[in-house]
């Protein structure tokens, strides 16, 4: 069973963030580390790959500066290893460019049975980026996964909704978006960054994957900043220090509003 | 390129219309000429969506039993291969309106603006209206293609309102051969037992963060819900610890809500959270912490520990 997980690596969400004044996008020149919303990934799929028994799972990333920070975060819980794609073409590249970029470094894994994704970035939130991946290979996809177990060449899969959660039954290989908390990720261990830091990074450029550049970056994403501009504060309330008897100020609002 | 027409993708659950839909189609109808709805959901929905102004409804057939991305994904894009797409297609932030939004992008290849909260015109086209930052800072962006514009809505953006139109016309629209991409099949659907009111209609929610300290302590906030008639929720943080389900959580992965008074217990007001909560009327935050964001966005701050105001205030509700 090779399980391949898409991971990111973004700015460390603690600092605050900023846009380029020229580019209007995220400033990205900081340290990177491994997205959260991936750990889930790499420990569903670390996993499943113990479950079936044996093969290894893959980590796929695209970042700029080949930041391998992140990656070596995610190779020390367990992966064996990662294709890395960096290319000064992609700066300003969108959700569609992304999944185009990752769906080939995919295939540069090769047979892979199962892509297991995170269900959004924490700084992008798309959300878009799996199913496109999915629909780039011509593959199915299960988005919003609690639960995965594989059956065969069958994944089932328990997939959040509105209402509680659907069973899905989908044949392999094919990409699935894991929903954060749905397991608890390992701490790497000491013994296991030791090792991440010689395992394989397969480090490569939009040419190696055959992208043409002008299908991602700034001119594939064919959109505009037309307008920056600083949203409507709130009018600030009234902060008071509990004195033991401060829960009377909340009854007493809620009184005010009608609510009691 | 001019917008005429625009394609809302329509959600309904037993028959009923979701919110998110009626609001788009309120929207929509105040940028295009002609609105017109794409749904899984049959053409039984054709009275209430014509009420808020679709003249047609095209329906996807054959959906039962399998997930919505692939299917309505390519009968869309069926239907614009042949000359007959829309100038814009509005699809919610739900879990399929990003499925088919995201495929749909791939079939066409054409970007998707996503995380929009308004929709404007601007010389002629329709800009999408991103906030970022925790919602400090407004970016308006625009589809520089000629390719259909693709916008993911975040619900709660608009009022949904009326316009008193008559039922909508039913068409059909063909599904192409999905070869491996329409494969999955749902085989169970569960349906989680919840009492008291949603979380997207209640009008006061009461919703708990990391500052509760233990998975326990999430007990006071179901209680204090449960007094006021309101709704629990949860910061990230404490679903991603295990100690509420998904469903429970508010904020840019999560639910959007905009009840009358929103309760903030020991929620730190992470950008990620406040996205989630800050269009509430009112909001009452308890947190220990002086510099917690939390208490930019709130009506009422109280700084304190939520372990003793909590069962105060619980038992001060009580006794009234």
């Amino acid at each position: 069973m090779n399980v391949v997980v898409c991971v990111k690596q973004i700015p460390d969400p603690a600092d605050p963030g900023s846009l380029d004044p020229e580019t209007k996008t995220l400033k990205r020149d900081g340290k990177l580390i491994l997205d959260e919303s991936d750990s889930y990934g790499v420990e569903m799929a670390l996993q499943l790959v113990d479950a079936a028994g044996g093969g290894e799972v893959t980590l796929v990333s695209m970042a700029p500066n080949n930041e391998v920070s992140g990656l070596r975060t995610a190779l020390a819980m367990g992966a064996a290893k990662a294709v890395l794609v960096s290319d000064d073409a992609l700066a300003g590249t969108d959700a569609l460019g992304t999944a185009k970029v990752l769906a080939k470094a995919i295939e540069r894994v090769g047979d892979a049975d199962l892509i297991l994704t995170a269900t959004e970035s924490s700084d992008g939130y798309t959300g878009t980026v799996p199913e496109q991946i999915a629909e780039l290979m011509s593959l199915p996809s299960v988005t919003f996964a609690k639960e995965i177990s594989i059956d065969g060449g069958t994944a089932k899969v328990q997939r959040q909704t509105e209402a509680g959660y659907d069973e899905v039954e989908c044949p392999l290989p094919a990409v699935v978006s894991v929903t954060a908390g749905v397991v608890e990720p390992r701490y790497p261990s000491f013994k296991g960054i030791m090792a991440a830091k010689s395992k394989p990074v397969d480090e490569v450029t939009l040419a190696d994957l055959g992208i043409d550049a002008g299908t991602v970056g700034w001119a594939g994403a064919r959109q505009e900043i037309i307008e920056v501009s600083a949203a409507e504060e709130r009018q600030a309330g009234t902060i008071i220090e509990d004195d033991g008897e401060s829960h009377g100020k909340i009854v007493d609002f809620l009184a005010e509003l009608k609510i009691i | 390129m001019a917008i005429s027409k625009i394609w809302v993708f329509a959600e309904a659950t037993d028959g009923k219309v979701s919110n998110n839909t009626l609001e788009l189609l309120t929207k929509a109808r105040s940028l295009a000429d002609t609105v017109e709805v794409v749904t899984a959901a049959g053409g039984d929905i054709a009275e209430e969506v014509g009420s808020y102004g679709a003249t047609k409804v095209l329906t996807v057939p054959g959906t039962e039993g399998k997930l919505l991305g692939a299917p309505v994904a390519a009968a869309i894009a069926a239907a614009i291969e042949a000359g007959n797409g829309p100038d814009a297609l509005l699809l919610a932030t739900s879990y399929d309106g990003r499925d088919v939004a995201a495929r749909l992008s791939v079939k066409i290849d054409a970007p998707v603006i996503t995380n929009v909260v308004d929709l404007v015109e601007r010389d002629g086209a329709i800009a999408g209206l991103e906030q970022i930052f925790g919602g400090s800072t407004n970016v308006y962006t625009k589809f520089t293609s000629d390719k259909p514009n693709i916008f993911l809505v975040r619900p709660k953006s608009f009022a949904a309102e009326p316009s008193g139109g008559g039922a909508a016309a039913v068409e059909e629209l063909t599904v192409p051969d999905l070869g491996a991409t329409g494969a999955a099949t749902v085989t169970n659907r569960f349906v989680e037992e919840k009492t008291g009111p949603s979380l997207d209609d209640a009008a006061v929610v009461v919703a708990g963060g990391r500052g509760l300290g233990d998975k326990d302590n999430f007990s006071l906030v179901e209680e204090l819900a449960k007094l006021l008639n309101g709704a629990p929720g949860a910061s990230r943080a404490i679903v991603d610890a295990g100690w509420v389900p998904y469903s429970y959580q508010i904020g840019q992965t999560g639910k959007v809500v905009k009840p009358t008074v929103y309760i903030a217990a020991g929620i730190s007001g992470a950008t990620q959270h406040l996205v989630g909560m800050k269009g509430s009327k009112n909001i009452i935050a308890i947190n220990k912490d002086p510099e917690a964001p939390i208490f930019s966005v709130a009506d009422l701050g109280i700084v304190g520990d939520v372990h003793k105001v909590m069962p105060k205030l619980i038992e001060a509700l009580r006794s009234r």
